[in-house]
This record gives C-alpha cells, structure tokens and sequence, in this order.
C-alpha cells in the first residue's frame, strides 16, 4: 500500500516506488511481488551453501553474466596467503566455492585475481552494481549499493538460490521511510558519524519493514564512497535497503567501470539515472528529519549499534533507559564491555584497532587515516595492535601508489591483504579475549570479532586517532 | 520445504531484545560448507561457559531440564537481526525448533525462517507477556499449540486463544511445503516476457552472455 499523499492523492512516486516498479514481473499477492534480479554476487561463506544448493539439485544459474563471486570472508588477509586458512576448515569453503563457480560457469575474482576484495567494494568498484540496477548477495551488507541508488538487499542462502535459478525473487514490499539530514557535517565528522547517530536515534529495530531514503544538503555533499558506508549500515537499522538518489556524482563514479555500460548505452543509462529520484511531493509513510551540523564524532559504547553516544559523552546509566528491556540490555552490555556508567570512552586503555570491512575500507577511508598520521605526525601507542586492511586490490594498489602502504606501516600498522579480515571472528584470527578494540566495522556484538572481544564502532579519523592516543579519542586536530 | 500445519510444544522463553544471528549461530560454529552439523553451535555465547570446551552453562534456559525437549521459541524484539546466515534457521531447526513467537523479527531472518518451514509468529508485546507468564508456572507441562490454519495460539485453557496474523502467501507456502524455486519456475514465462520489453527499456542491464 501506497501512503496517502496531499489531501488523500497520492502526487508522486519515491525512488522506491521507482525502482521496484522497474523490476516488477508479477504481482504474487496485495504486498508481494516477483521481482526482476539484475546482478547476483556471492561471497565463499554464504554462496558456497547456495551454489552448492543450485548444483545438488541439478540446476543451472540462469543468466550466468550476471552472476558473480568472490573470495573475502573466510580467505586470510596475511601476506603471502592461500587456500590455507587459520580458520582450522577455512579451505573447505575456498575450494568448494572454486569449484561450484567453475561448474556453474558465473565470474569469479578468485584470491590471486587483481580484483578480488570485499563484495560490497568490488561491486561498485567494476560496475557490477549501477544506479537502478536491482542487486542481491546472501550478505546483509549489500544495502552498501543503495548509495549509488541501486535497489540492493541482503538474503539468505535458499534465496540466493532462487535469484540464480529464476533470476527473480519472491519479495514483500517494504513501506518508504525518509531520513533527512538538514546542515552540513563538520570537519572530522563522516558518513560513519552520521549513520551511527541515525541508528541510535531510530534504534536498531528503527528501520524494520522499511526501505530508507536519506536526503538533504548533507547528503548531497557527501561523495559517493561516503554514501556507500552510509547506506551500508542501513541493516543495522533492520531495514530492507537504503538508498540515495543518484547524481552527477554518482556517474562521475560509474563512468568507465569495467562492467558499466560505454558508448551510447551509457548516455541511455546515464538519461534514465538522471530519472532516479523521489517526485516533489511523493509521500512516504515515515519521515525523520535531524539537523546535523553540530554532529559530533560518535564511538559505540555496547554491544548494539544503537548503543552510541557522542565520543565524548558520558556513558548512560541502566536507571536512565527507556524500559525495562533496554535496562536489562544496557546491564549485560556494560558488563561484557567493561565499562561504568558516567565514565567517558576516553578513560579507556585500547588494545587494538582496525581500519577495513565493507564499511570503512575504500580509499578515501584510507586516506583520510593516513592523513591524520601524515598532519599529526602520531604513531600508534606502544602495546595497541593496529591493522589496515583494504577493501580490494584496487583499493590496495591505488593507495600503494600514494605510499599510503609506507605511512600505515611506519606509524605502526599492519597492511595488509584485501578481504574482511577481523571484521568477525570465524574461527581463525582474532584480538584475544577481553581485548578492547577501536574498530571501523558495523557490528559490535558479543563475540563478533571474536570470545569476549570488546568492539567500539567508529569513524576510520576515531579509529586512527584512538590507536595513537592509546585510549578512545576523537581527532581533535582537524 | 518441511510444511507446518500444527505444532504442540515446549515453549522456552529468551526475552532478550535484538538477539543477532551473531549470537544464535557465531561465525565460528559454522565449520562445514552444508547446511547441517549446526545444533552444537546453537546459541553457543551464551549456553557454554566455555564454547571451546562446551561446558554447559547452566544457567541458560535451554541447558534446564524443564525445557528439554523445547521446540518453541519465546524472544525479544527484532529477532535475528544483523548478519543474512541462514545458518541461524538451520541451527534452530536442526535443535528441534518448529516456531519462534517475539514482538518483532529481523527481515532476512524471517525470509530464510519461512523458506525453511520454521514459523515466526508476530505477537503483541502484551500477548507475549501472558504466554511467557503462564509457561514459566511449569514450563515442561504448559506446552503451547500453534494451528498455523487458524492462526491461533492455545495456552492456558481457561484464557482464549491468542490470534495472529500472517501473510496469506506465506501462510500457503508453510502449510503446503511448496519449494519456492519450483513455484516461480511456472512463471518462467513471465520471466521471459519481462525481459523481451526490459530490454527495450534498460538495454544496458543485459551484460554479453559469453
């Protein structure tokens, strides 16, 4: 159902409306629909199981030049790698995804391959995910591709497999939520800041049931490897995707991609792109407007991405939550990470810290880290484990060209590998228990990135300035 | 797809808001490239004190002998959230789990649920409060019934039924056990139909098929 517009008239179509419109083969129910999939991308953890699926019952992937994979989650990040794994079966998956590629014939950015790196990274990155394409990976992450105003989504593995046995999927229709943003961000505020504030605004059952627009000058500004970090913690708010309206922008960066259309199929696309955006008027059935121009950077202090609070906030009392299951929520996370309420995030000693994930590893994310280390002059603080980990081999040689690999390395980072890395703790590598770590990730759950490990969510500037300063501090430099 | 008509069963309350899949399934139980050998893993953070050396934790509600044998479950707000691994809804499954009643669920968990033959049933918080209230007197003789073809909720005989709602479409797809992937495969038609006038439309979508 269409929300009811100005005086009960509905005057216009959101960029959702939009683009499930331009996918819709069938209507199956009131609120479902078989949707048009125009790229599948699998990754080793999850599209092994659903390519694995697929061959066991004797079916073929359908439209095999929209199919892709590659190899981030469980591959190691350590130099010199292979198929060998420090997680103890982590081989397993890396051959049978190999292999039920091959057998399936879909395109695979293999460990040696010069593209290969995090999905949500290489997917842009090659062109695989455009504006208006719809796009789904058993990954909940792949909302990522909302910023470039694709209309991607997370599933599970049994759906990944209809995606490549039928190129559809059976979906309900999400309601239309938009997130305004109203005034600029300050300098050594980002994407990052801006979308952990939303979700600890919204909450991380906010979004449910909802597909997201962000809109407002803030957005407009933001350039476009921001809005894929942006978008790309939407799942964190339980929403189906978010998404961002595709600008001038957005074909700047789409332009010349390996898989993007070229010649006259560009101007055709780039035409009806430019056709991608909410009508004046159209009505959502929630809209949120924040004003952010005094946003401040924003550090987790729990074991949910809505546990947030500005980095240099008191941390909240159980007695201040707002009921009953949030106190007990609040207790059990205060407890896991260690930490007292009324204190500060900065009275904590760090242990580690990661730049990398689908969230904050693109060249921009390191470059801004780099910069910090370049303008302070800081090395990371004696006893704090530090990696960088690029998101892809693109990413990895474009910042190998800047010497950004030799700033990393001498302030006392890692460098690392493309792939996921630390991000979760599979079984292989992790910080160890107890072990507290800045962490440029989405996920600061119990046990993510690894037994007891303590995660504190935050911007790539946060996380970098934090392995300097030895405890958790915003860059106050800038 | 294993249908679900009615199920009858020990009911187990983890009323824990935002329980992710992180927690349900980790990472690290998910060894083996199959959609089996879960059930170990189920929940793995909190029912051992130790995951390693899988000592129990006996304060965990599914390691009580009043819930052994508990194949529904009670939960908080927004269950299943964070990660897509389907892994989630095998681990349940594989441990004899049949339905899961919380105030909310996760999208792409509720997805892989429905796609699997595990309920999830939406309730009212209130409505939760009673069930959970009633089981916890006795929880090994307070069973629950669930008729998914009614949409009720039997619970303590001297209340009424709870009644949910549920997508007519997925309701057809539980009751009868339909393999999805087979439903659409009727439609190619349809499939191929869109994709003559898309093409028309979005001629750059369609990528060289060699």
């Amino acid at each position: 159902m269409r929300p009811a517009g100005v005086n009960g008239f509905v005057v216009g179509n959101t960029l959702f409306d939009k683009l499930w419109q331009a996918h819709e083969v069938t209507t199956l129910s009131e609120r479902q629909s078989l949707l048009y999939v125009d790229r599948i991308f699998l990754h080793e953890r999850t599209g092994s199981v659903a390519l694995n699926g697929l061959l066991e019952k004797q079916r073929s992937v359908r439209r095999r030049e929209h199919a892709f994979c590659t190899m981030d989650h469980i591959v190691d990040t350590l130099p010199g790698r292979g198929d060998d794994t420090l997680m103890p079966s982590g081989r397993d998956f890396i051959v049978a995804t190999r292999h039920a590629a091959h057998e399936t014939g879909i395109q695979l950015f293999d460990i040696v391959d010069a593209d290969q790196g995090i999905v949500h990274v290489i997917s842009p990155e090659l062109g695989i995910a455009l504006p208006g394409l719809s796009l789904i990976c058993p990954d909940s992450h792949t909302c990522t591709l909302g910023g470039l105003g694709a209309l991607a989504w997370g599933v599970g593995s049994t759906e990944a497999e209809h995606a490549l046995a039928t190129s559809t999927l059976r979906v309900t229709r999400p309601q239309t939520m938009r997130v305004s943003f109203a005034g600029l961000l300050g300098a050594g505020v980002s994407a990052k800041d801006l979308i952990l504030f939303t979700i600890r605004e919204l909450s991380a059952s906010g979004g449910a049931g909802y597909a997201i627009e962000f809109a407002g000058p803030a957005i407009d500004a933001l350039p476009v490897e921001a809005r894929l970090t942006l978008c790309n913690m939407t799942t964190e708010l339980s929403a189906f995707t978010g998404l961002i309206a595709p600008d001038q922008k957005v074909l700047d960066y789409c332009v010349g991609r390996r898989y993007a259309p070229q010649g006259q199929l560009w101007d055709q696309a780039a035409q009806h792109w430019q056709s991608l955006r909410s009508d004046e008027g159209a009505a959502f059935h929630q809209e949120h407007c924040f004003d952010i121009g005094s946003l401040k950077p924003q550090l987790s202090w729990g074991t949910s991405p809505q546990h947030c609070v500005d980095w240099d906030d008191a941390i909240p009392h159980v007695r201040d939550a707002p009921d009953a299951s949030a106190s007990a929520a609040w207790q059990r996370a205060q407890d896991y990470m260690g930490v007292t309420p009324g204190s500060q995030l900065s009275d904590y000693a760090l242990d580690a810290a990661f730049i990398g994930s689908c969230t904050n590893s693109r060249l921009s994310d390191l470059q801004l880290a780099a910069a910090y280390l370049v303008r302070t002059g800081h090395k990371v603080a004696k006893g704090v484990k530090a990696l960088c980990v690029p998101g892809s081999g693109q990413v990895k040689r474009a910042a190998e060209a800047e010497g950004l690999d030799d700033i990393f390395r001498s302030a006392g980072f890692e460098w690392r590998e493309p792939g996921c890395s630390m991000c979760f703790f599979a079984g292989g590598e992790s910080f160890g228990k107890g072990v507290r770590v800045a962490s440029t990730t989405n996920r600061n759950f119990e046990g993510r990135q690894g037994l007891g490990v303590r995660t504190h969510i935050a911007s790539p500037l946060t996380v970098v300035a934090s392995a300097c300063a030895g405890h958790l501090v915003a860059d106050t430099t800038a | 797809m294993t249908p679900f008509t009615q199920h009858r069963g020990v009911a187990l309350p983890l009323l824990r808001d935002n329980i992710d899949t992180d927690a349900i399934i980790p990472s690290r139980e998910m060894r083996t490239v199959s959609r089996s050998g879960l059930a170990a893993g189920l929940f793995a953070p909190w029912r051992y004190l130790d995951p390693d050396a899988r000592t129990l934790n006996p304060e965990f509600a599914l390691n009580q002998s009043e819930y052994s044998g508990a194949s529904i479950l009670l939960a908080g707000n927004n269950f299943g959230c964070g990660s897509s691994r389907e892994h989630a809804v095998w681990a349940l499954m594989e441990s004899g789990f049949r339905a899961i009643i919380a105030p909310s669920f996760a999208t792409i968990f509720r997805n892989n649920a429905l796609r699997n033959g595990l309920l999830t049933v939406a309730l009212e918080q209130h409505d939760l409060d009673e069930l959970v209230d009633w089981i916890t007197v006795d929880p090994a003789a307070h069973m629950i019934q669930l008729d998914l073809e009614a949409c009720s909720i039997e619970f303590d005989p001297e209340r009424d039924k709870k009644v949910f709602s549920v997508d007519p479409a997925a309701q057809d797809m539980l009751l009868k056990g339909l393999d999805e992937i087979g439903l659409t495969e009727q439609s190619m038609d349809l499939v191929v139909r869109f994709e003559e006038q898309d093409q028309a439309r979005r001629p750059w979508v369609y990528l060289p098929s060699d």
